[in-house]
């Protein structure tokens, strides 16, 4: 009997597969529909820091909009009373979701400052996520703002939703850092459970015929995994968190080698988005087979079995390798 | 009255016949926006957008020889026309700082991007106070330039028809409007020989809130007649214009036959019989009444005199009858049908926010399905009434459904159409609005989101086209690309039920899906049916 179970954030997965924090998350009848293609745990899509603030103070512009002008009418807009506003909602969601499903649900917030949001942290607690996931995506524009300011503000990010919540945390990061490592252990002592690595920034493309900036997403590819798998393998062994891969996550061989490398999971949105949810069923079964063809018989007895402190070549992740690889190439049009 | 003391005028001081001078909202000067546009000649590709859609008439453009520089003032900025019949001319967009409301239509609307920093537009806001005097005295002067030849102009084009001087200028509209828009651009297009029937809403206050007017008049002195009478009766009002208009030209003229022989038969058979179709044709009617007038006091009989006060309506008017959805799908809409069905030469424009407006927000029949308004808290559950059709099933109505920031070619030519079919006219326009809930700088846009999801699918229904063996429906849109909810979504009367009753916000929203996609398969079909078989099937039965 193959066992593809594993913890992560404390809590027992009956497989490595998770859907990672994403629009996809947003509909109960897909979770339910992730759930039974055999995905372990959902983390839901995101509640945004500017969706807090934003949300009620641009409702109550447009409702307010226009009313000082004219005696005859003085408002525009019925008063509904109640609104239920994006992050109101989204606890709601969080509580379907637990109805709805067997699976834990891990609840997301996704900012950088401190502030009044974080207190949405506890919210998501108390609306009953099994877990929550920090997504700090700050991309540093300031010529004036150090390394060292935007690290320390990425560790009291991670102390204060600590303080605030008894459930697990992971932590969701980019690869942005001088020293990864480092920055991983502090996030570790300032209360990190986990850490996700990496979220992926958006890569704005330029629109040459209307001179604008076109924001969008390209979805990834497993060619982006080899960066997560060797920052997974560098650390593995090395820090108490678990380790979650996200980003090139889109075959069974893409989730053993994140595995292999050191992951607790490996994290999917592209490869469900590009080939449909039951698309995870497919790669459950997959990884069964490599297992049984390659005799493994639990996900455990390959966790970081290719890390940087396991493999007879470690040098291989690191600068040693460099020379190598590159007189390797020979020209490919002589 | 501006300064609130109406009520110590005297009866004595109001105009006897109720008429009240025209053009008076050039004097307000209100100075209420902290931020103007500013035109950057070099970025400008002369495309009269940021003109023809400033709510307020604050933004004018016009071509002119260069000799008439001499005098500007340093600061007065122009370049070289872009225009092929005014070569070597010079082209100036010019904004009026004073009389601005600084709501950004303009930039937004602007399809130029300087090339070095494309943030900025051809047209960019900047703050008023630093340049109010300097922008102020550019403005008079501009305004001392004389306004292009209208018969040397493409009026079939928006550049073209931005040159012409508006008859409707500075109203108390709110920054943003999408209703005034339209009405600039009727005043621009015949403002000199237009009476207009306003129902009462927000078109009748900005229109003729006293003391001042904000209809106005050109050079010549002509410009609209405007009247408001109730919310009920406009169309019927308008009608009685046109009646009284008829029984006019009819006296003048049997007046000029029977004078024939004082006044020279080949005038008066060219009074009569005048091509009117063109500015051209219309310029040479005006001379001949000028000569008839002349020739008339020389005379100097009681006939004479009499001819002499009808003369004037021997030049083609229009009648049009403007007003809101409120008065066109609720209150008025009995009269509207009626006059439709009368089959009389009136033009009706009905400037649709799809919503009672000016008594802050309640639900007309016009308020789309899903639509917050007060009335329909829980969402407008019917669909919007479709006025167009409605109109089509009589076969004698010139149709048109416009929306100036979606289609701003297919507007202009839906109002000369209009204009120029001798029945019944209705155009349906698109006009954004406060009590739809966003901001309006946006508005053109919104109004182009409306087209491309099929909510506001532009047609143009013009009867004359059976004659020719044709169709008479014409769609001027596409079949909907932009999935409905990203129109919806970007306004408040949506949205807000979304945020207190997703349930019902997503159940209308499929319901408001259907209609769409039922309507425009239903345009669709009737577009395409072919004329032949209509009129076959006619003859048979007869």
């Amino acid at each position: 009997m193959i066992d593809l179970s594993t913890e992560y954030l404390g809590l027992h997965l009956k497989n490595p597969l998770v859907a990672s924090s994403s629009p996809l998350c947003e509909n109960i009848d897909d979770i339910r529909r992730m759930e039974d293609a055999g995905v372990a745990a959902v983390v839901l899509h995101s509640l945004f820091e500017e969706q807090i603030m934003l949300q009620s103070q641009e409702l109550n512009r447009y409702l307010l909009q226009g009313t000082e002008r004219f005696a005859e009418s003085l408002t525009y807009f019925p008063d509904l009373h109640t609104y239920k506003l994006g992050p109101e909602e989204y606890l709601e969601n969080i509580g379907k979701a637990k109805e709805a499903v067997g699976i834990p649900i891990v609840g997301s917030l996704n900012g950088v400052s401190l502030g009044g949001w974080i207190r949405y942290a506890k919210f998501i607690e108390e609306a009953g996520a099994d877990a929550l996931e920090v997504n700090i995506y700050y991309l540093p524009t300031s010529l004036d703002r150090t390394s060292l300011d935007i690290e320390q503000a990425y560790i009291d990010l991670v102390r204060d939703v600590r303080e605030r919540i008894q459930i697990p945390l992971a932590i969701k990061l980019s690869p942005y850092f001088t020293s990864l490592p480092h920055m991983a252990a502090q996030l570790e002592q300032a209360g990190a459970d986990a850490l996700v690595l990496f979220n992926r920034f958006y890569q704005p493309d330029l629109d040459l015929e209307n001179l604008e900036v076109i924001p969008n997403l390209v979805l990834s590819t497993s060619q982006e995994l080899r960066l997560r798998l060797r920052w997974v393998a560098i650390l593995y062994g090395r820090l108490e968190v678990d380790m979650a891969v996200t980003g090139g996550v889109h075959t069974a061989e893409d989730v053993l080698k994140a595995i292999m490398a050191g992951a607790k999971v490996a994290m999917m949105t592209s490869a469900l988005l590009t080939n449909g949810i039951e698309h995870l069923a497919r790669i459950s079964q997959d990884l069964r087979s490599w297992m049984e063809d390659h005799e493994y018989n639990s996900i455990r007895l390959m966790r970081g079995s290719l890390s940087q402190k396991s493999v007879a070549d470690p040098a291989a992740f690191e600068r040693a390798n460099y020379m190598k690889v590159l007189q390797s190439y020979a020209l490919r049009k002589p | 009255m501006i300064a609130g003391e109406g009520d110590s005028l005297p009866v004595s001081a109001m105009p006897p016949d109720g008429t009240f001078p025209s053009g008076t909202t050039r004097w307000e000067k209100r100075n209420i926006a902290l931020q103007i546009p500013v035109w950057d000649p070099d970025t400008c590709i002369q495309c009269g957008k940021c003109v023809s859609v400033c709510p307020h008439a604050v933004i004018r453009s016009n071509v002119y020889s260069s000799e008439r520089l001499s005098g500007a003032p340093a600061s007065f900025k122009s370049t070289q026309a872009r225009w092929r019949q005014f070569e070597g001319m010079r082209f100036t967009v010019q904004v009026s700082p004073e009389d601005c409301t600084g709501c950004a239509l303009c930039v937004q609307v602007c399809p130029a991007k300087n090339k070095k920093e494309p943030r900025l537009r051809a047209i960019n806001m900047a703050p008023q106070a630093p340049i109010r005097k300097l922008e102020a005295d550019n403005w008079g002067f501009f305004l001392s330039l004389p306004e292009p030849d209208r018969r040397e102009l493409d009026l079939s084009r928006i550049k073209d028809v931005q040159l012409l001087k508006p008859l409707f200028e500075f109203s108390g509209a709110c920054a943003g409007c999408g209703e005034t828009p339209y009405l600039k651009l009727l005043s621009q297009l015949f403002g000199d020989r237009i009476w207009i029937a306003n129902a009462t809403g927000c078109s009748s206050i900005y229109g003729g809130n006293l003391p001042t007017a904000s209809w106005a008049s050109n050079e010549e002195g002509r410009g609209p007649a405007w009247s408001n009478s109730l919310f009920e009766d406009n169309a019927e009002f308008g009608l009685g214009m046109r009646l009284a208009l008829d029984k006019q030209i009819e006296q003048a003229q049997e007046l000029l036959v029977g004078l024939s022989p004082a006044i020279g038969e080949d005038l008066v058979s060219a009074l009569i019989q005048a091509d009117q179709s063109t500015e051209a044709g219309l310029r040479k009617q005006r001379e001949r009444v000028e000569a008839l007038k002349g020739r008339l006091k020389e005379l100097g009989t009681p006939g004479a005199r009499a001819l002499s006060s009808l003369a004037d309506v021997l030049v083609r008017k229009s009648v049009w009858i403007v007003g809101g959805d409120g008065w066109a799908y609720d209150i008025g809409f009995g009269g509207l049908d009626h006059v439709l069905a009368l089959g009389r030469d009136v033009n009706i424009l009905v400037l649709d926010t799809e919503v009672y407006s000016n008594t802050g927000g309640q639900m007309s029949k016009a308020t789309p399905r899903g639509a917050v308004a007060k009335f329909a808290a829980g969402g407008k559950s019917t669909p919007k009434k479709d006025l167009a059709m409605m109109a089509m099933t009589y076969g004698s109505v010139y149709i048109a459904r416009v929306a100036l920031g979606a289609n701003d070619g297919q507007t202009v030519k839906a109002f000369r159409e209009a204009e120029a079919y001798p029945g019944s006219s209705l155009i349906i326009s698109y006009s954004h609005c406060v009590a739809q809930g966003y901001d309006l700088a946006y508005g053109m846009e919104q109004q182009k989101a409306a087209v491309l999801s099929g909510h506001w699918p532009l047609l143009r229904y013009n009867p004359n086209l059976l004659e020719e063996g044709k169709n008479p429906l014409q769609l001027d849109s596409k079949p909907p690309t932009l999935p409905l909810e990203k129109y919806l979504y970007n306004e408040t009367r949506y949205s807000m039920l979304a945020l207190s009753n997703p349930e019902a916000a997503k159940r209308l929203l499929q319901l408001a899906r259907k209609d769409t996609m039922v309507r425009w398969r239903l345009y669709q079909h009737w577009a395409a049916m072919p004329v032949e078989e209509g009129e076959k099937d006619r003859k048979e039965m007869e």
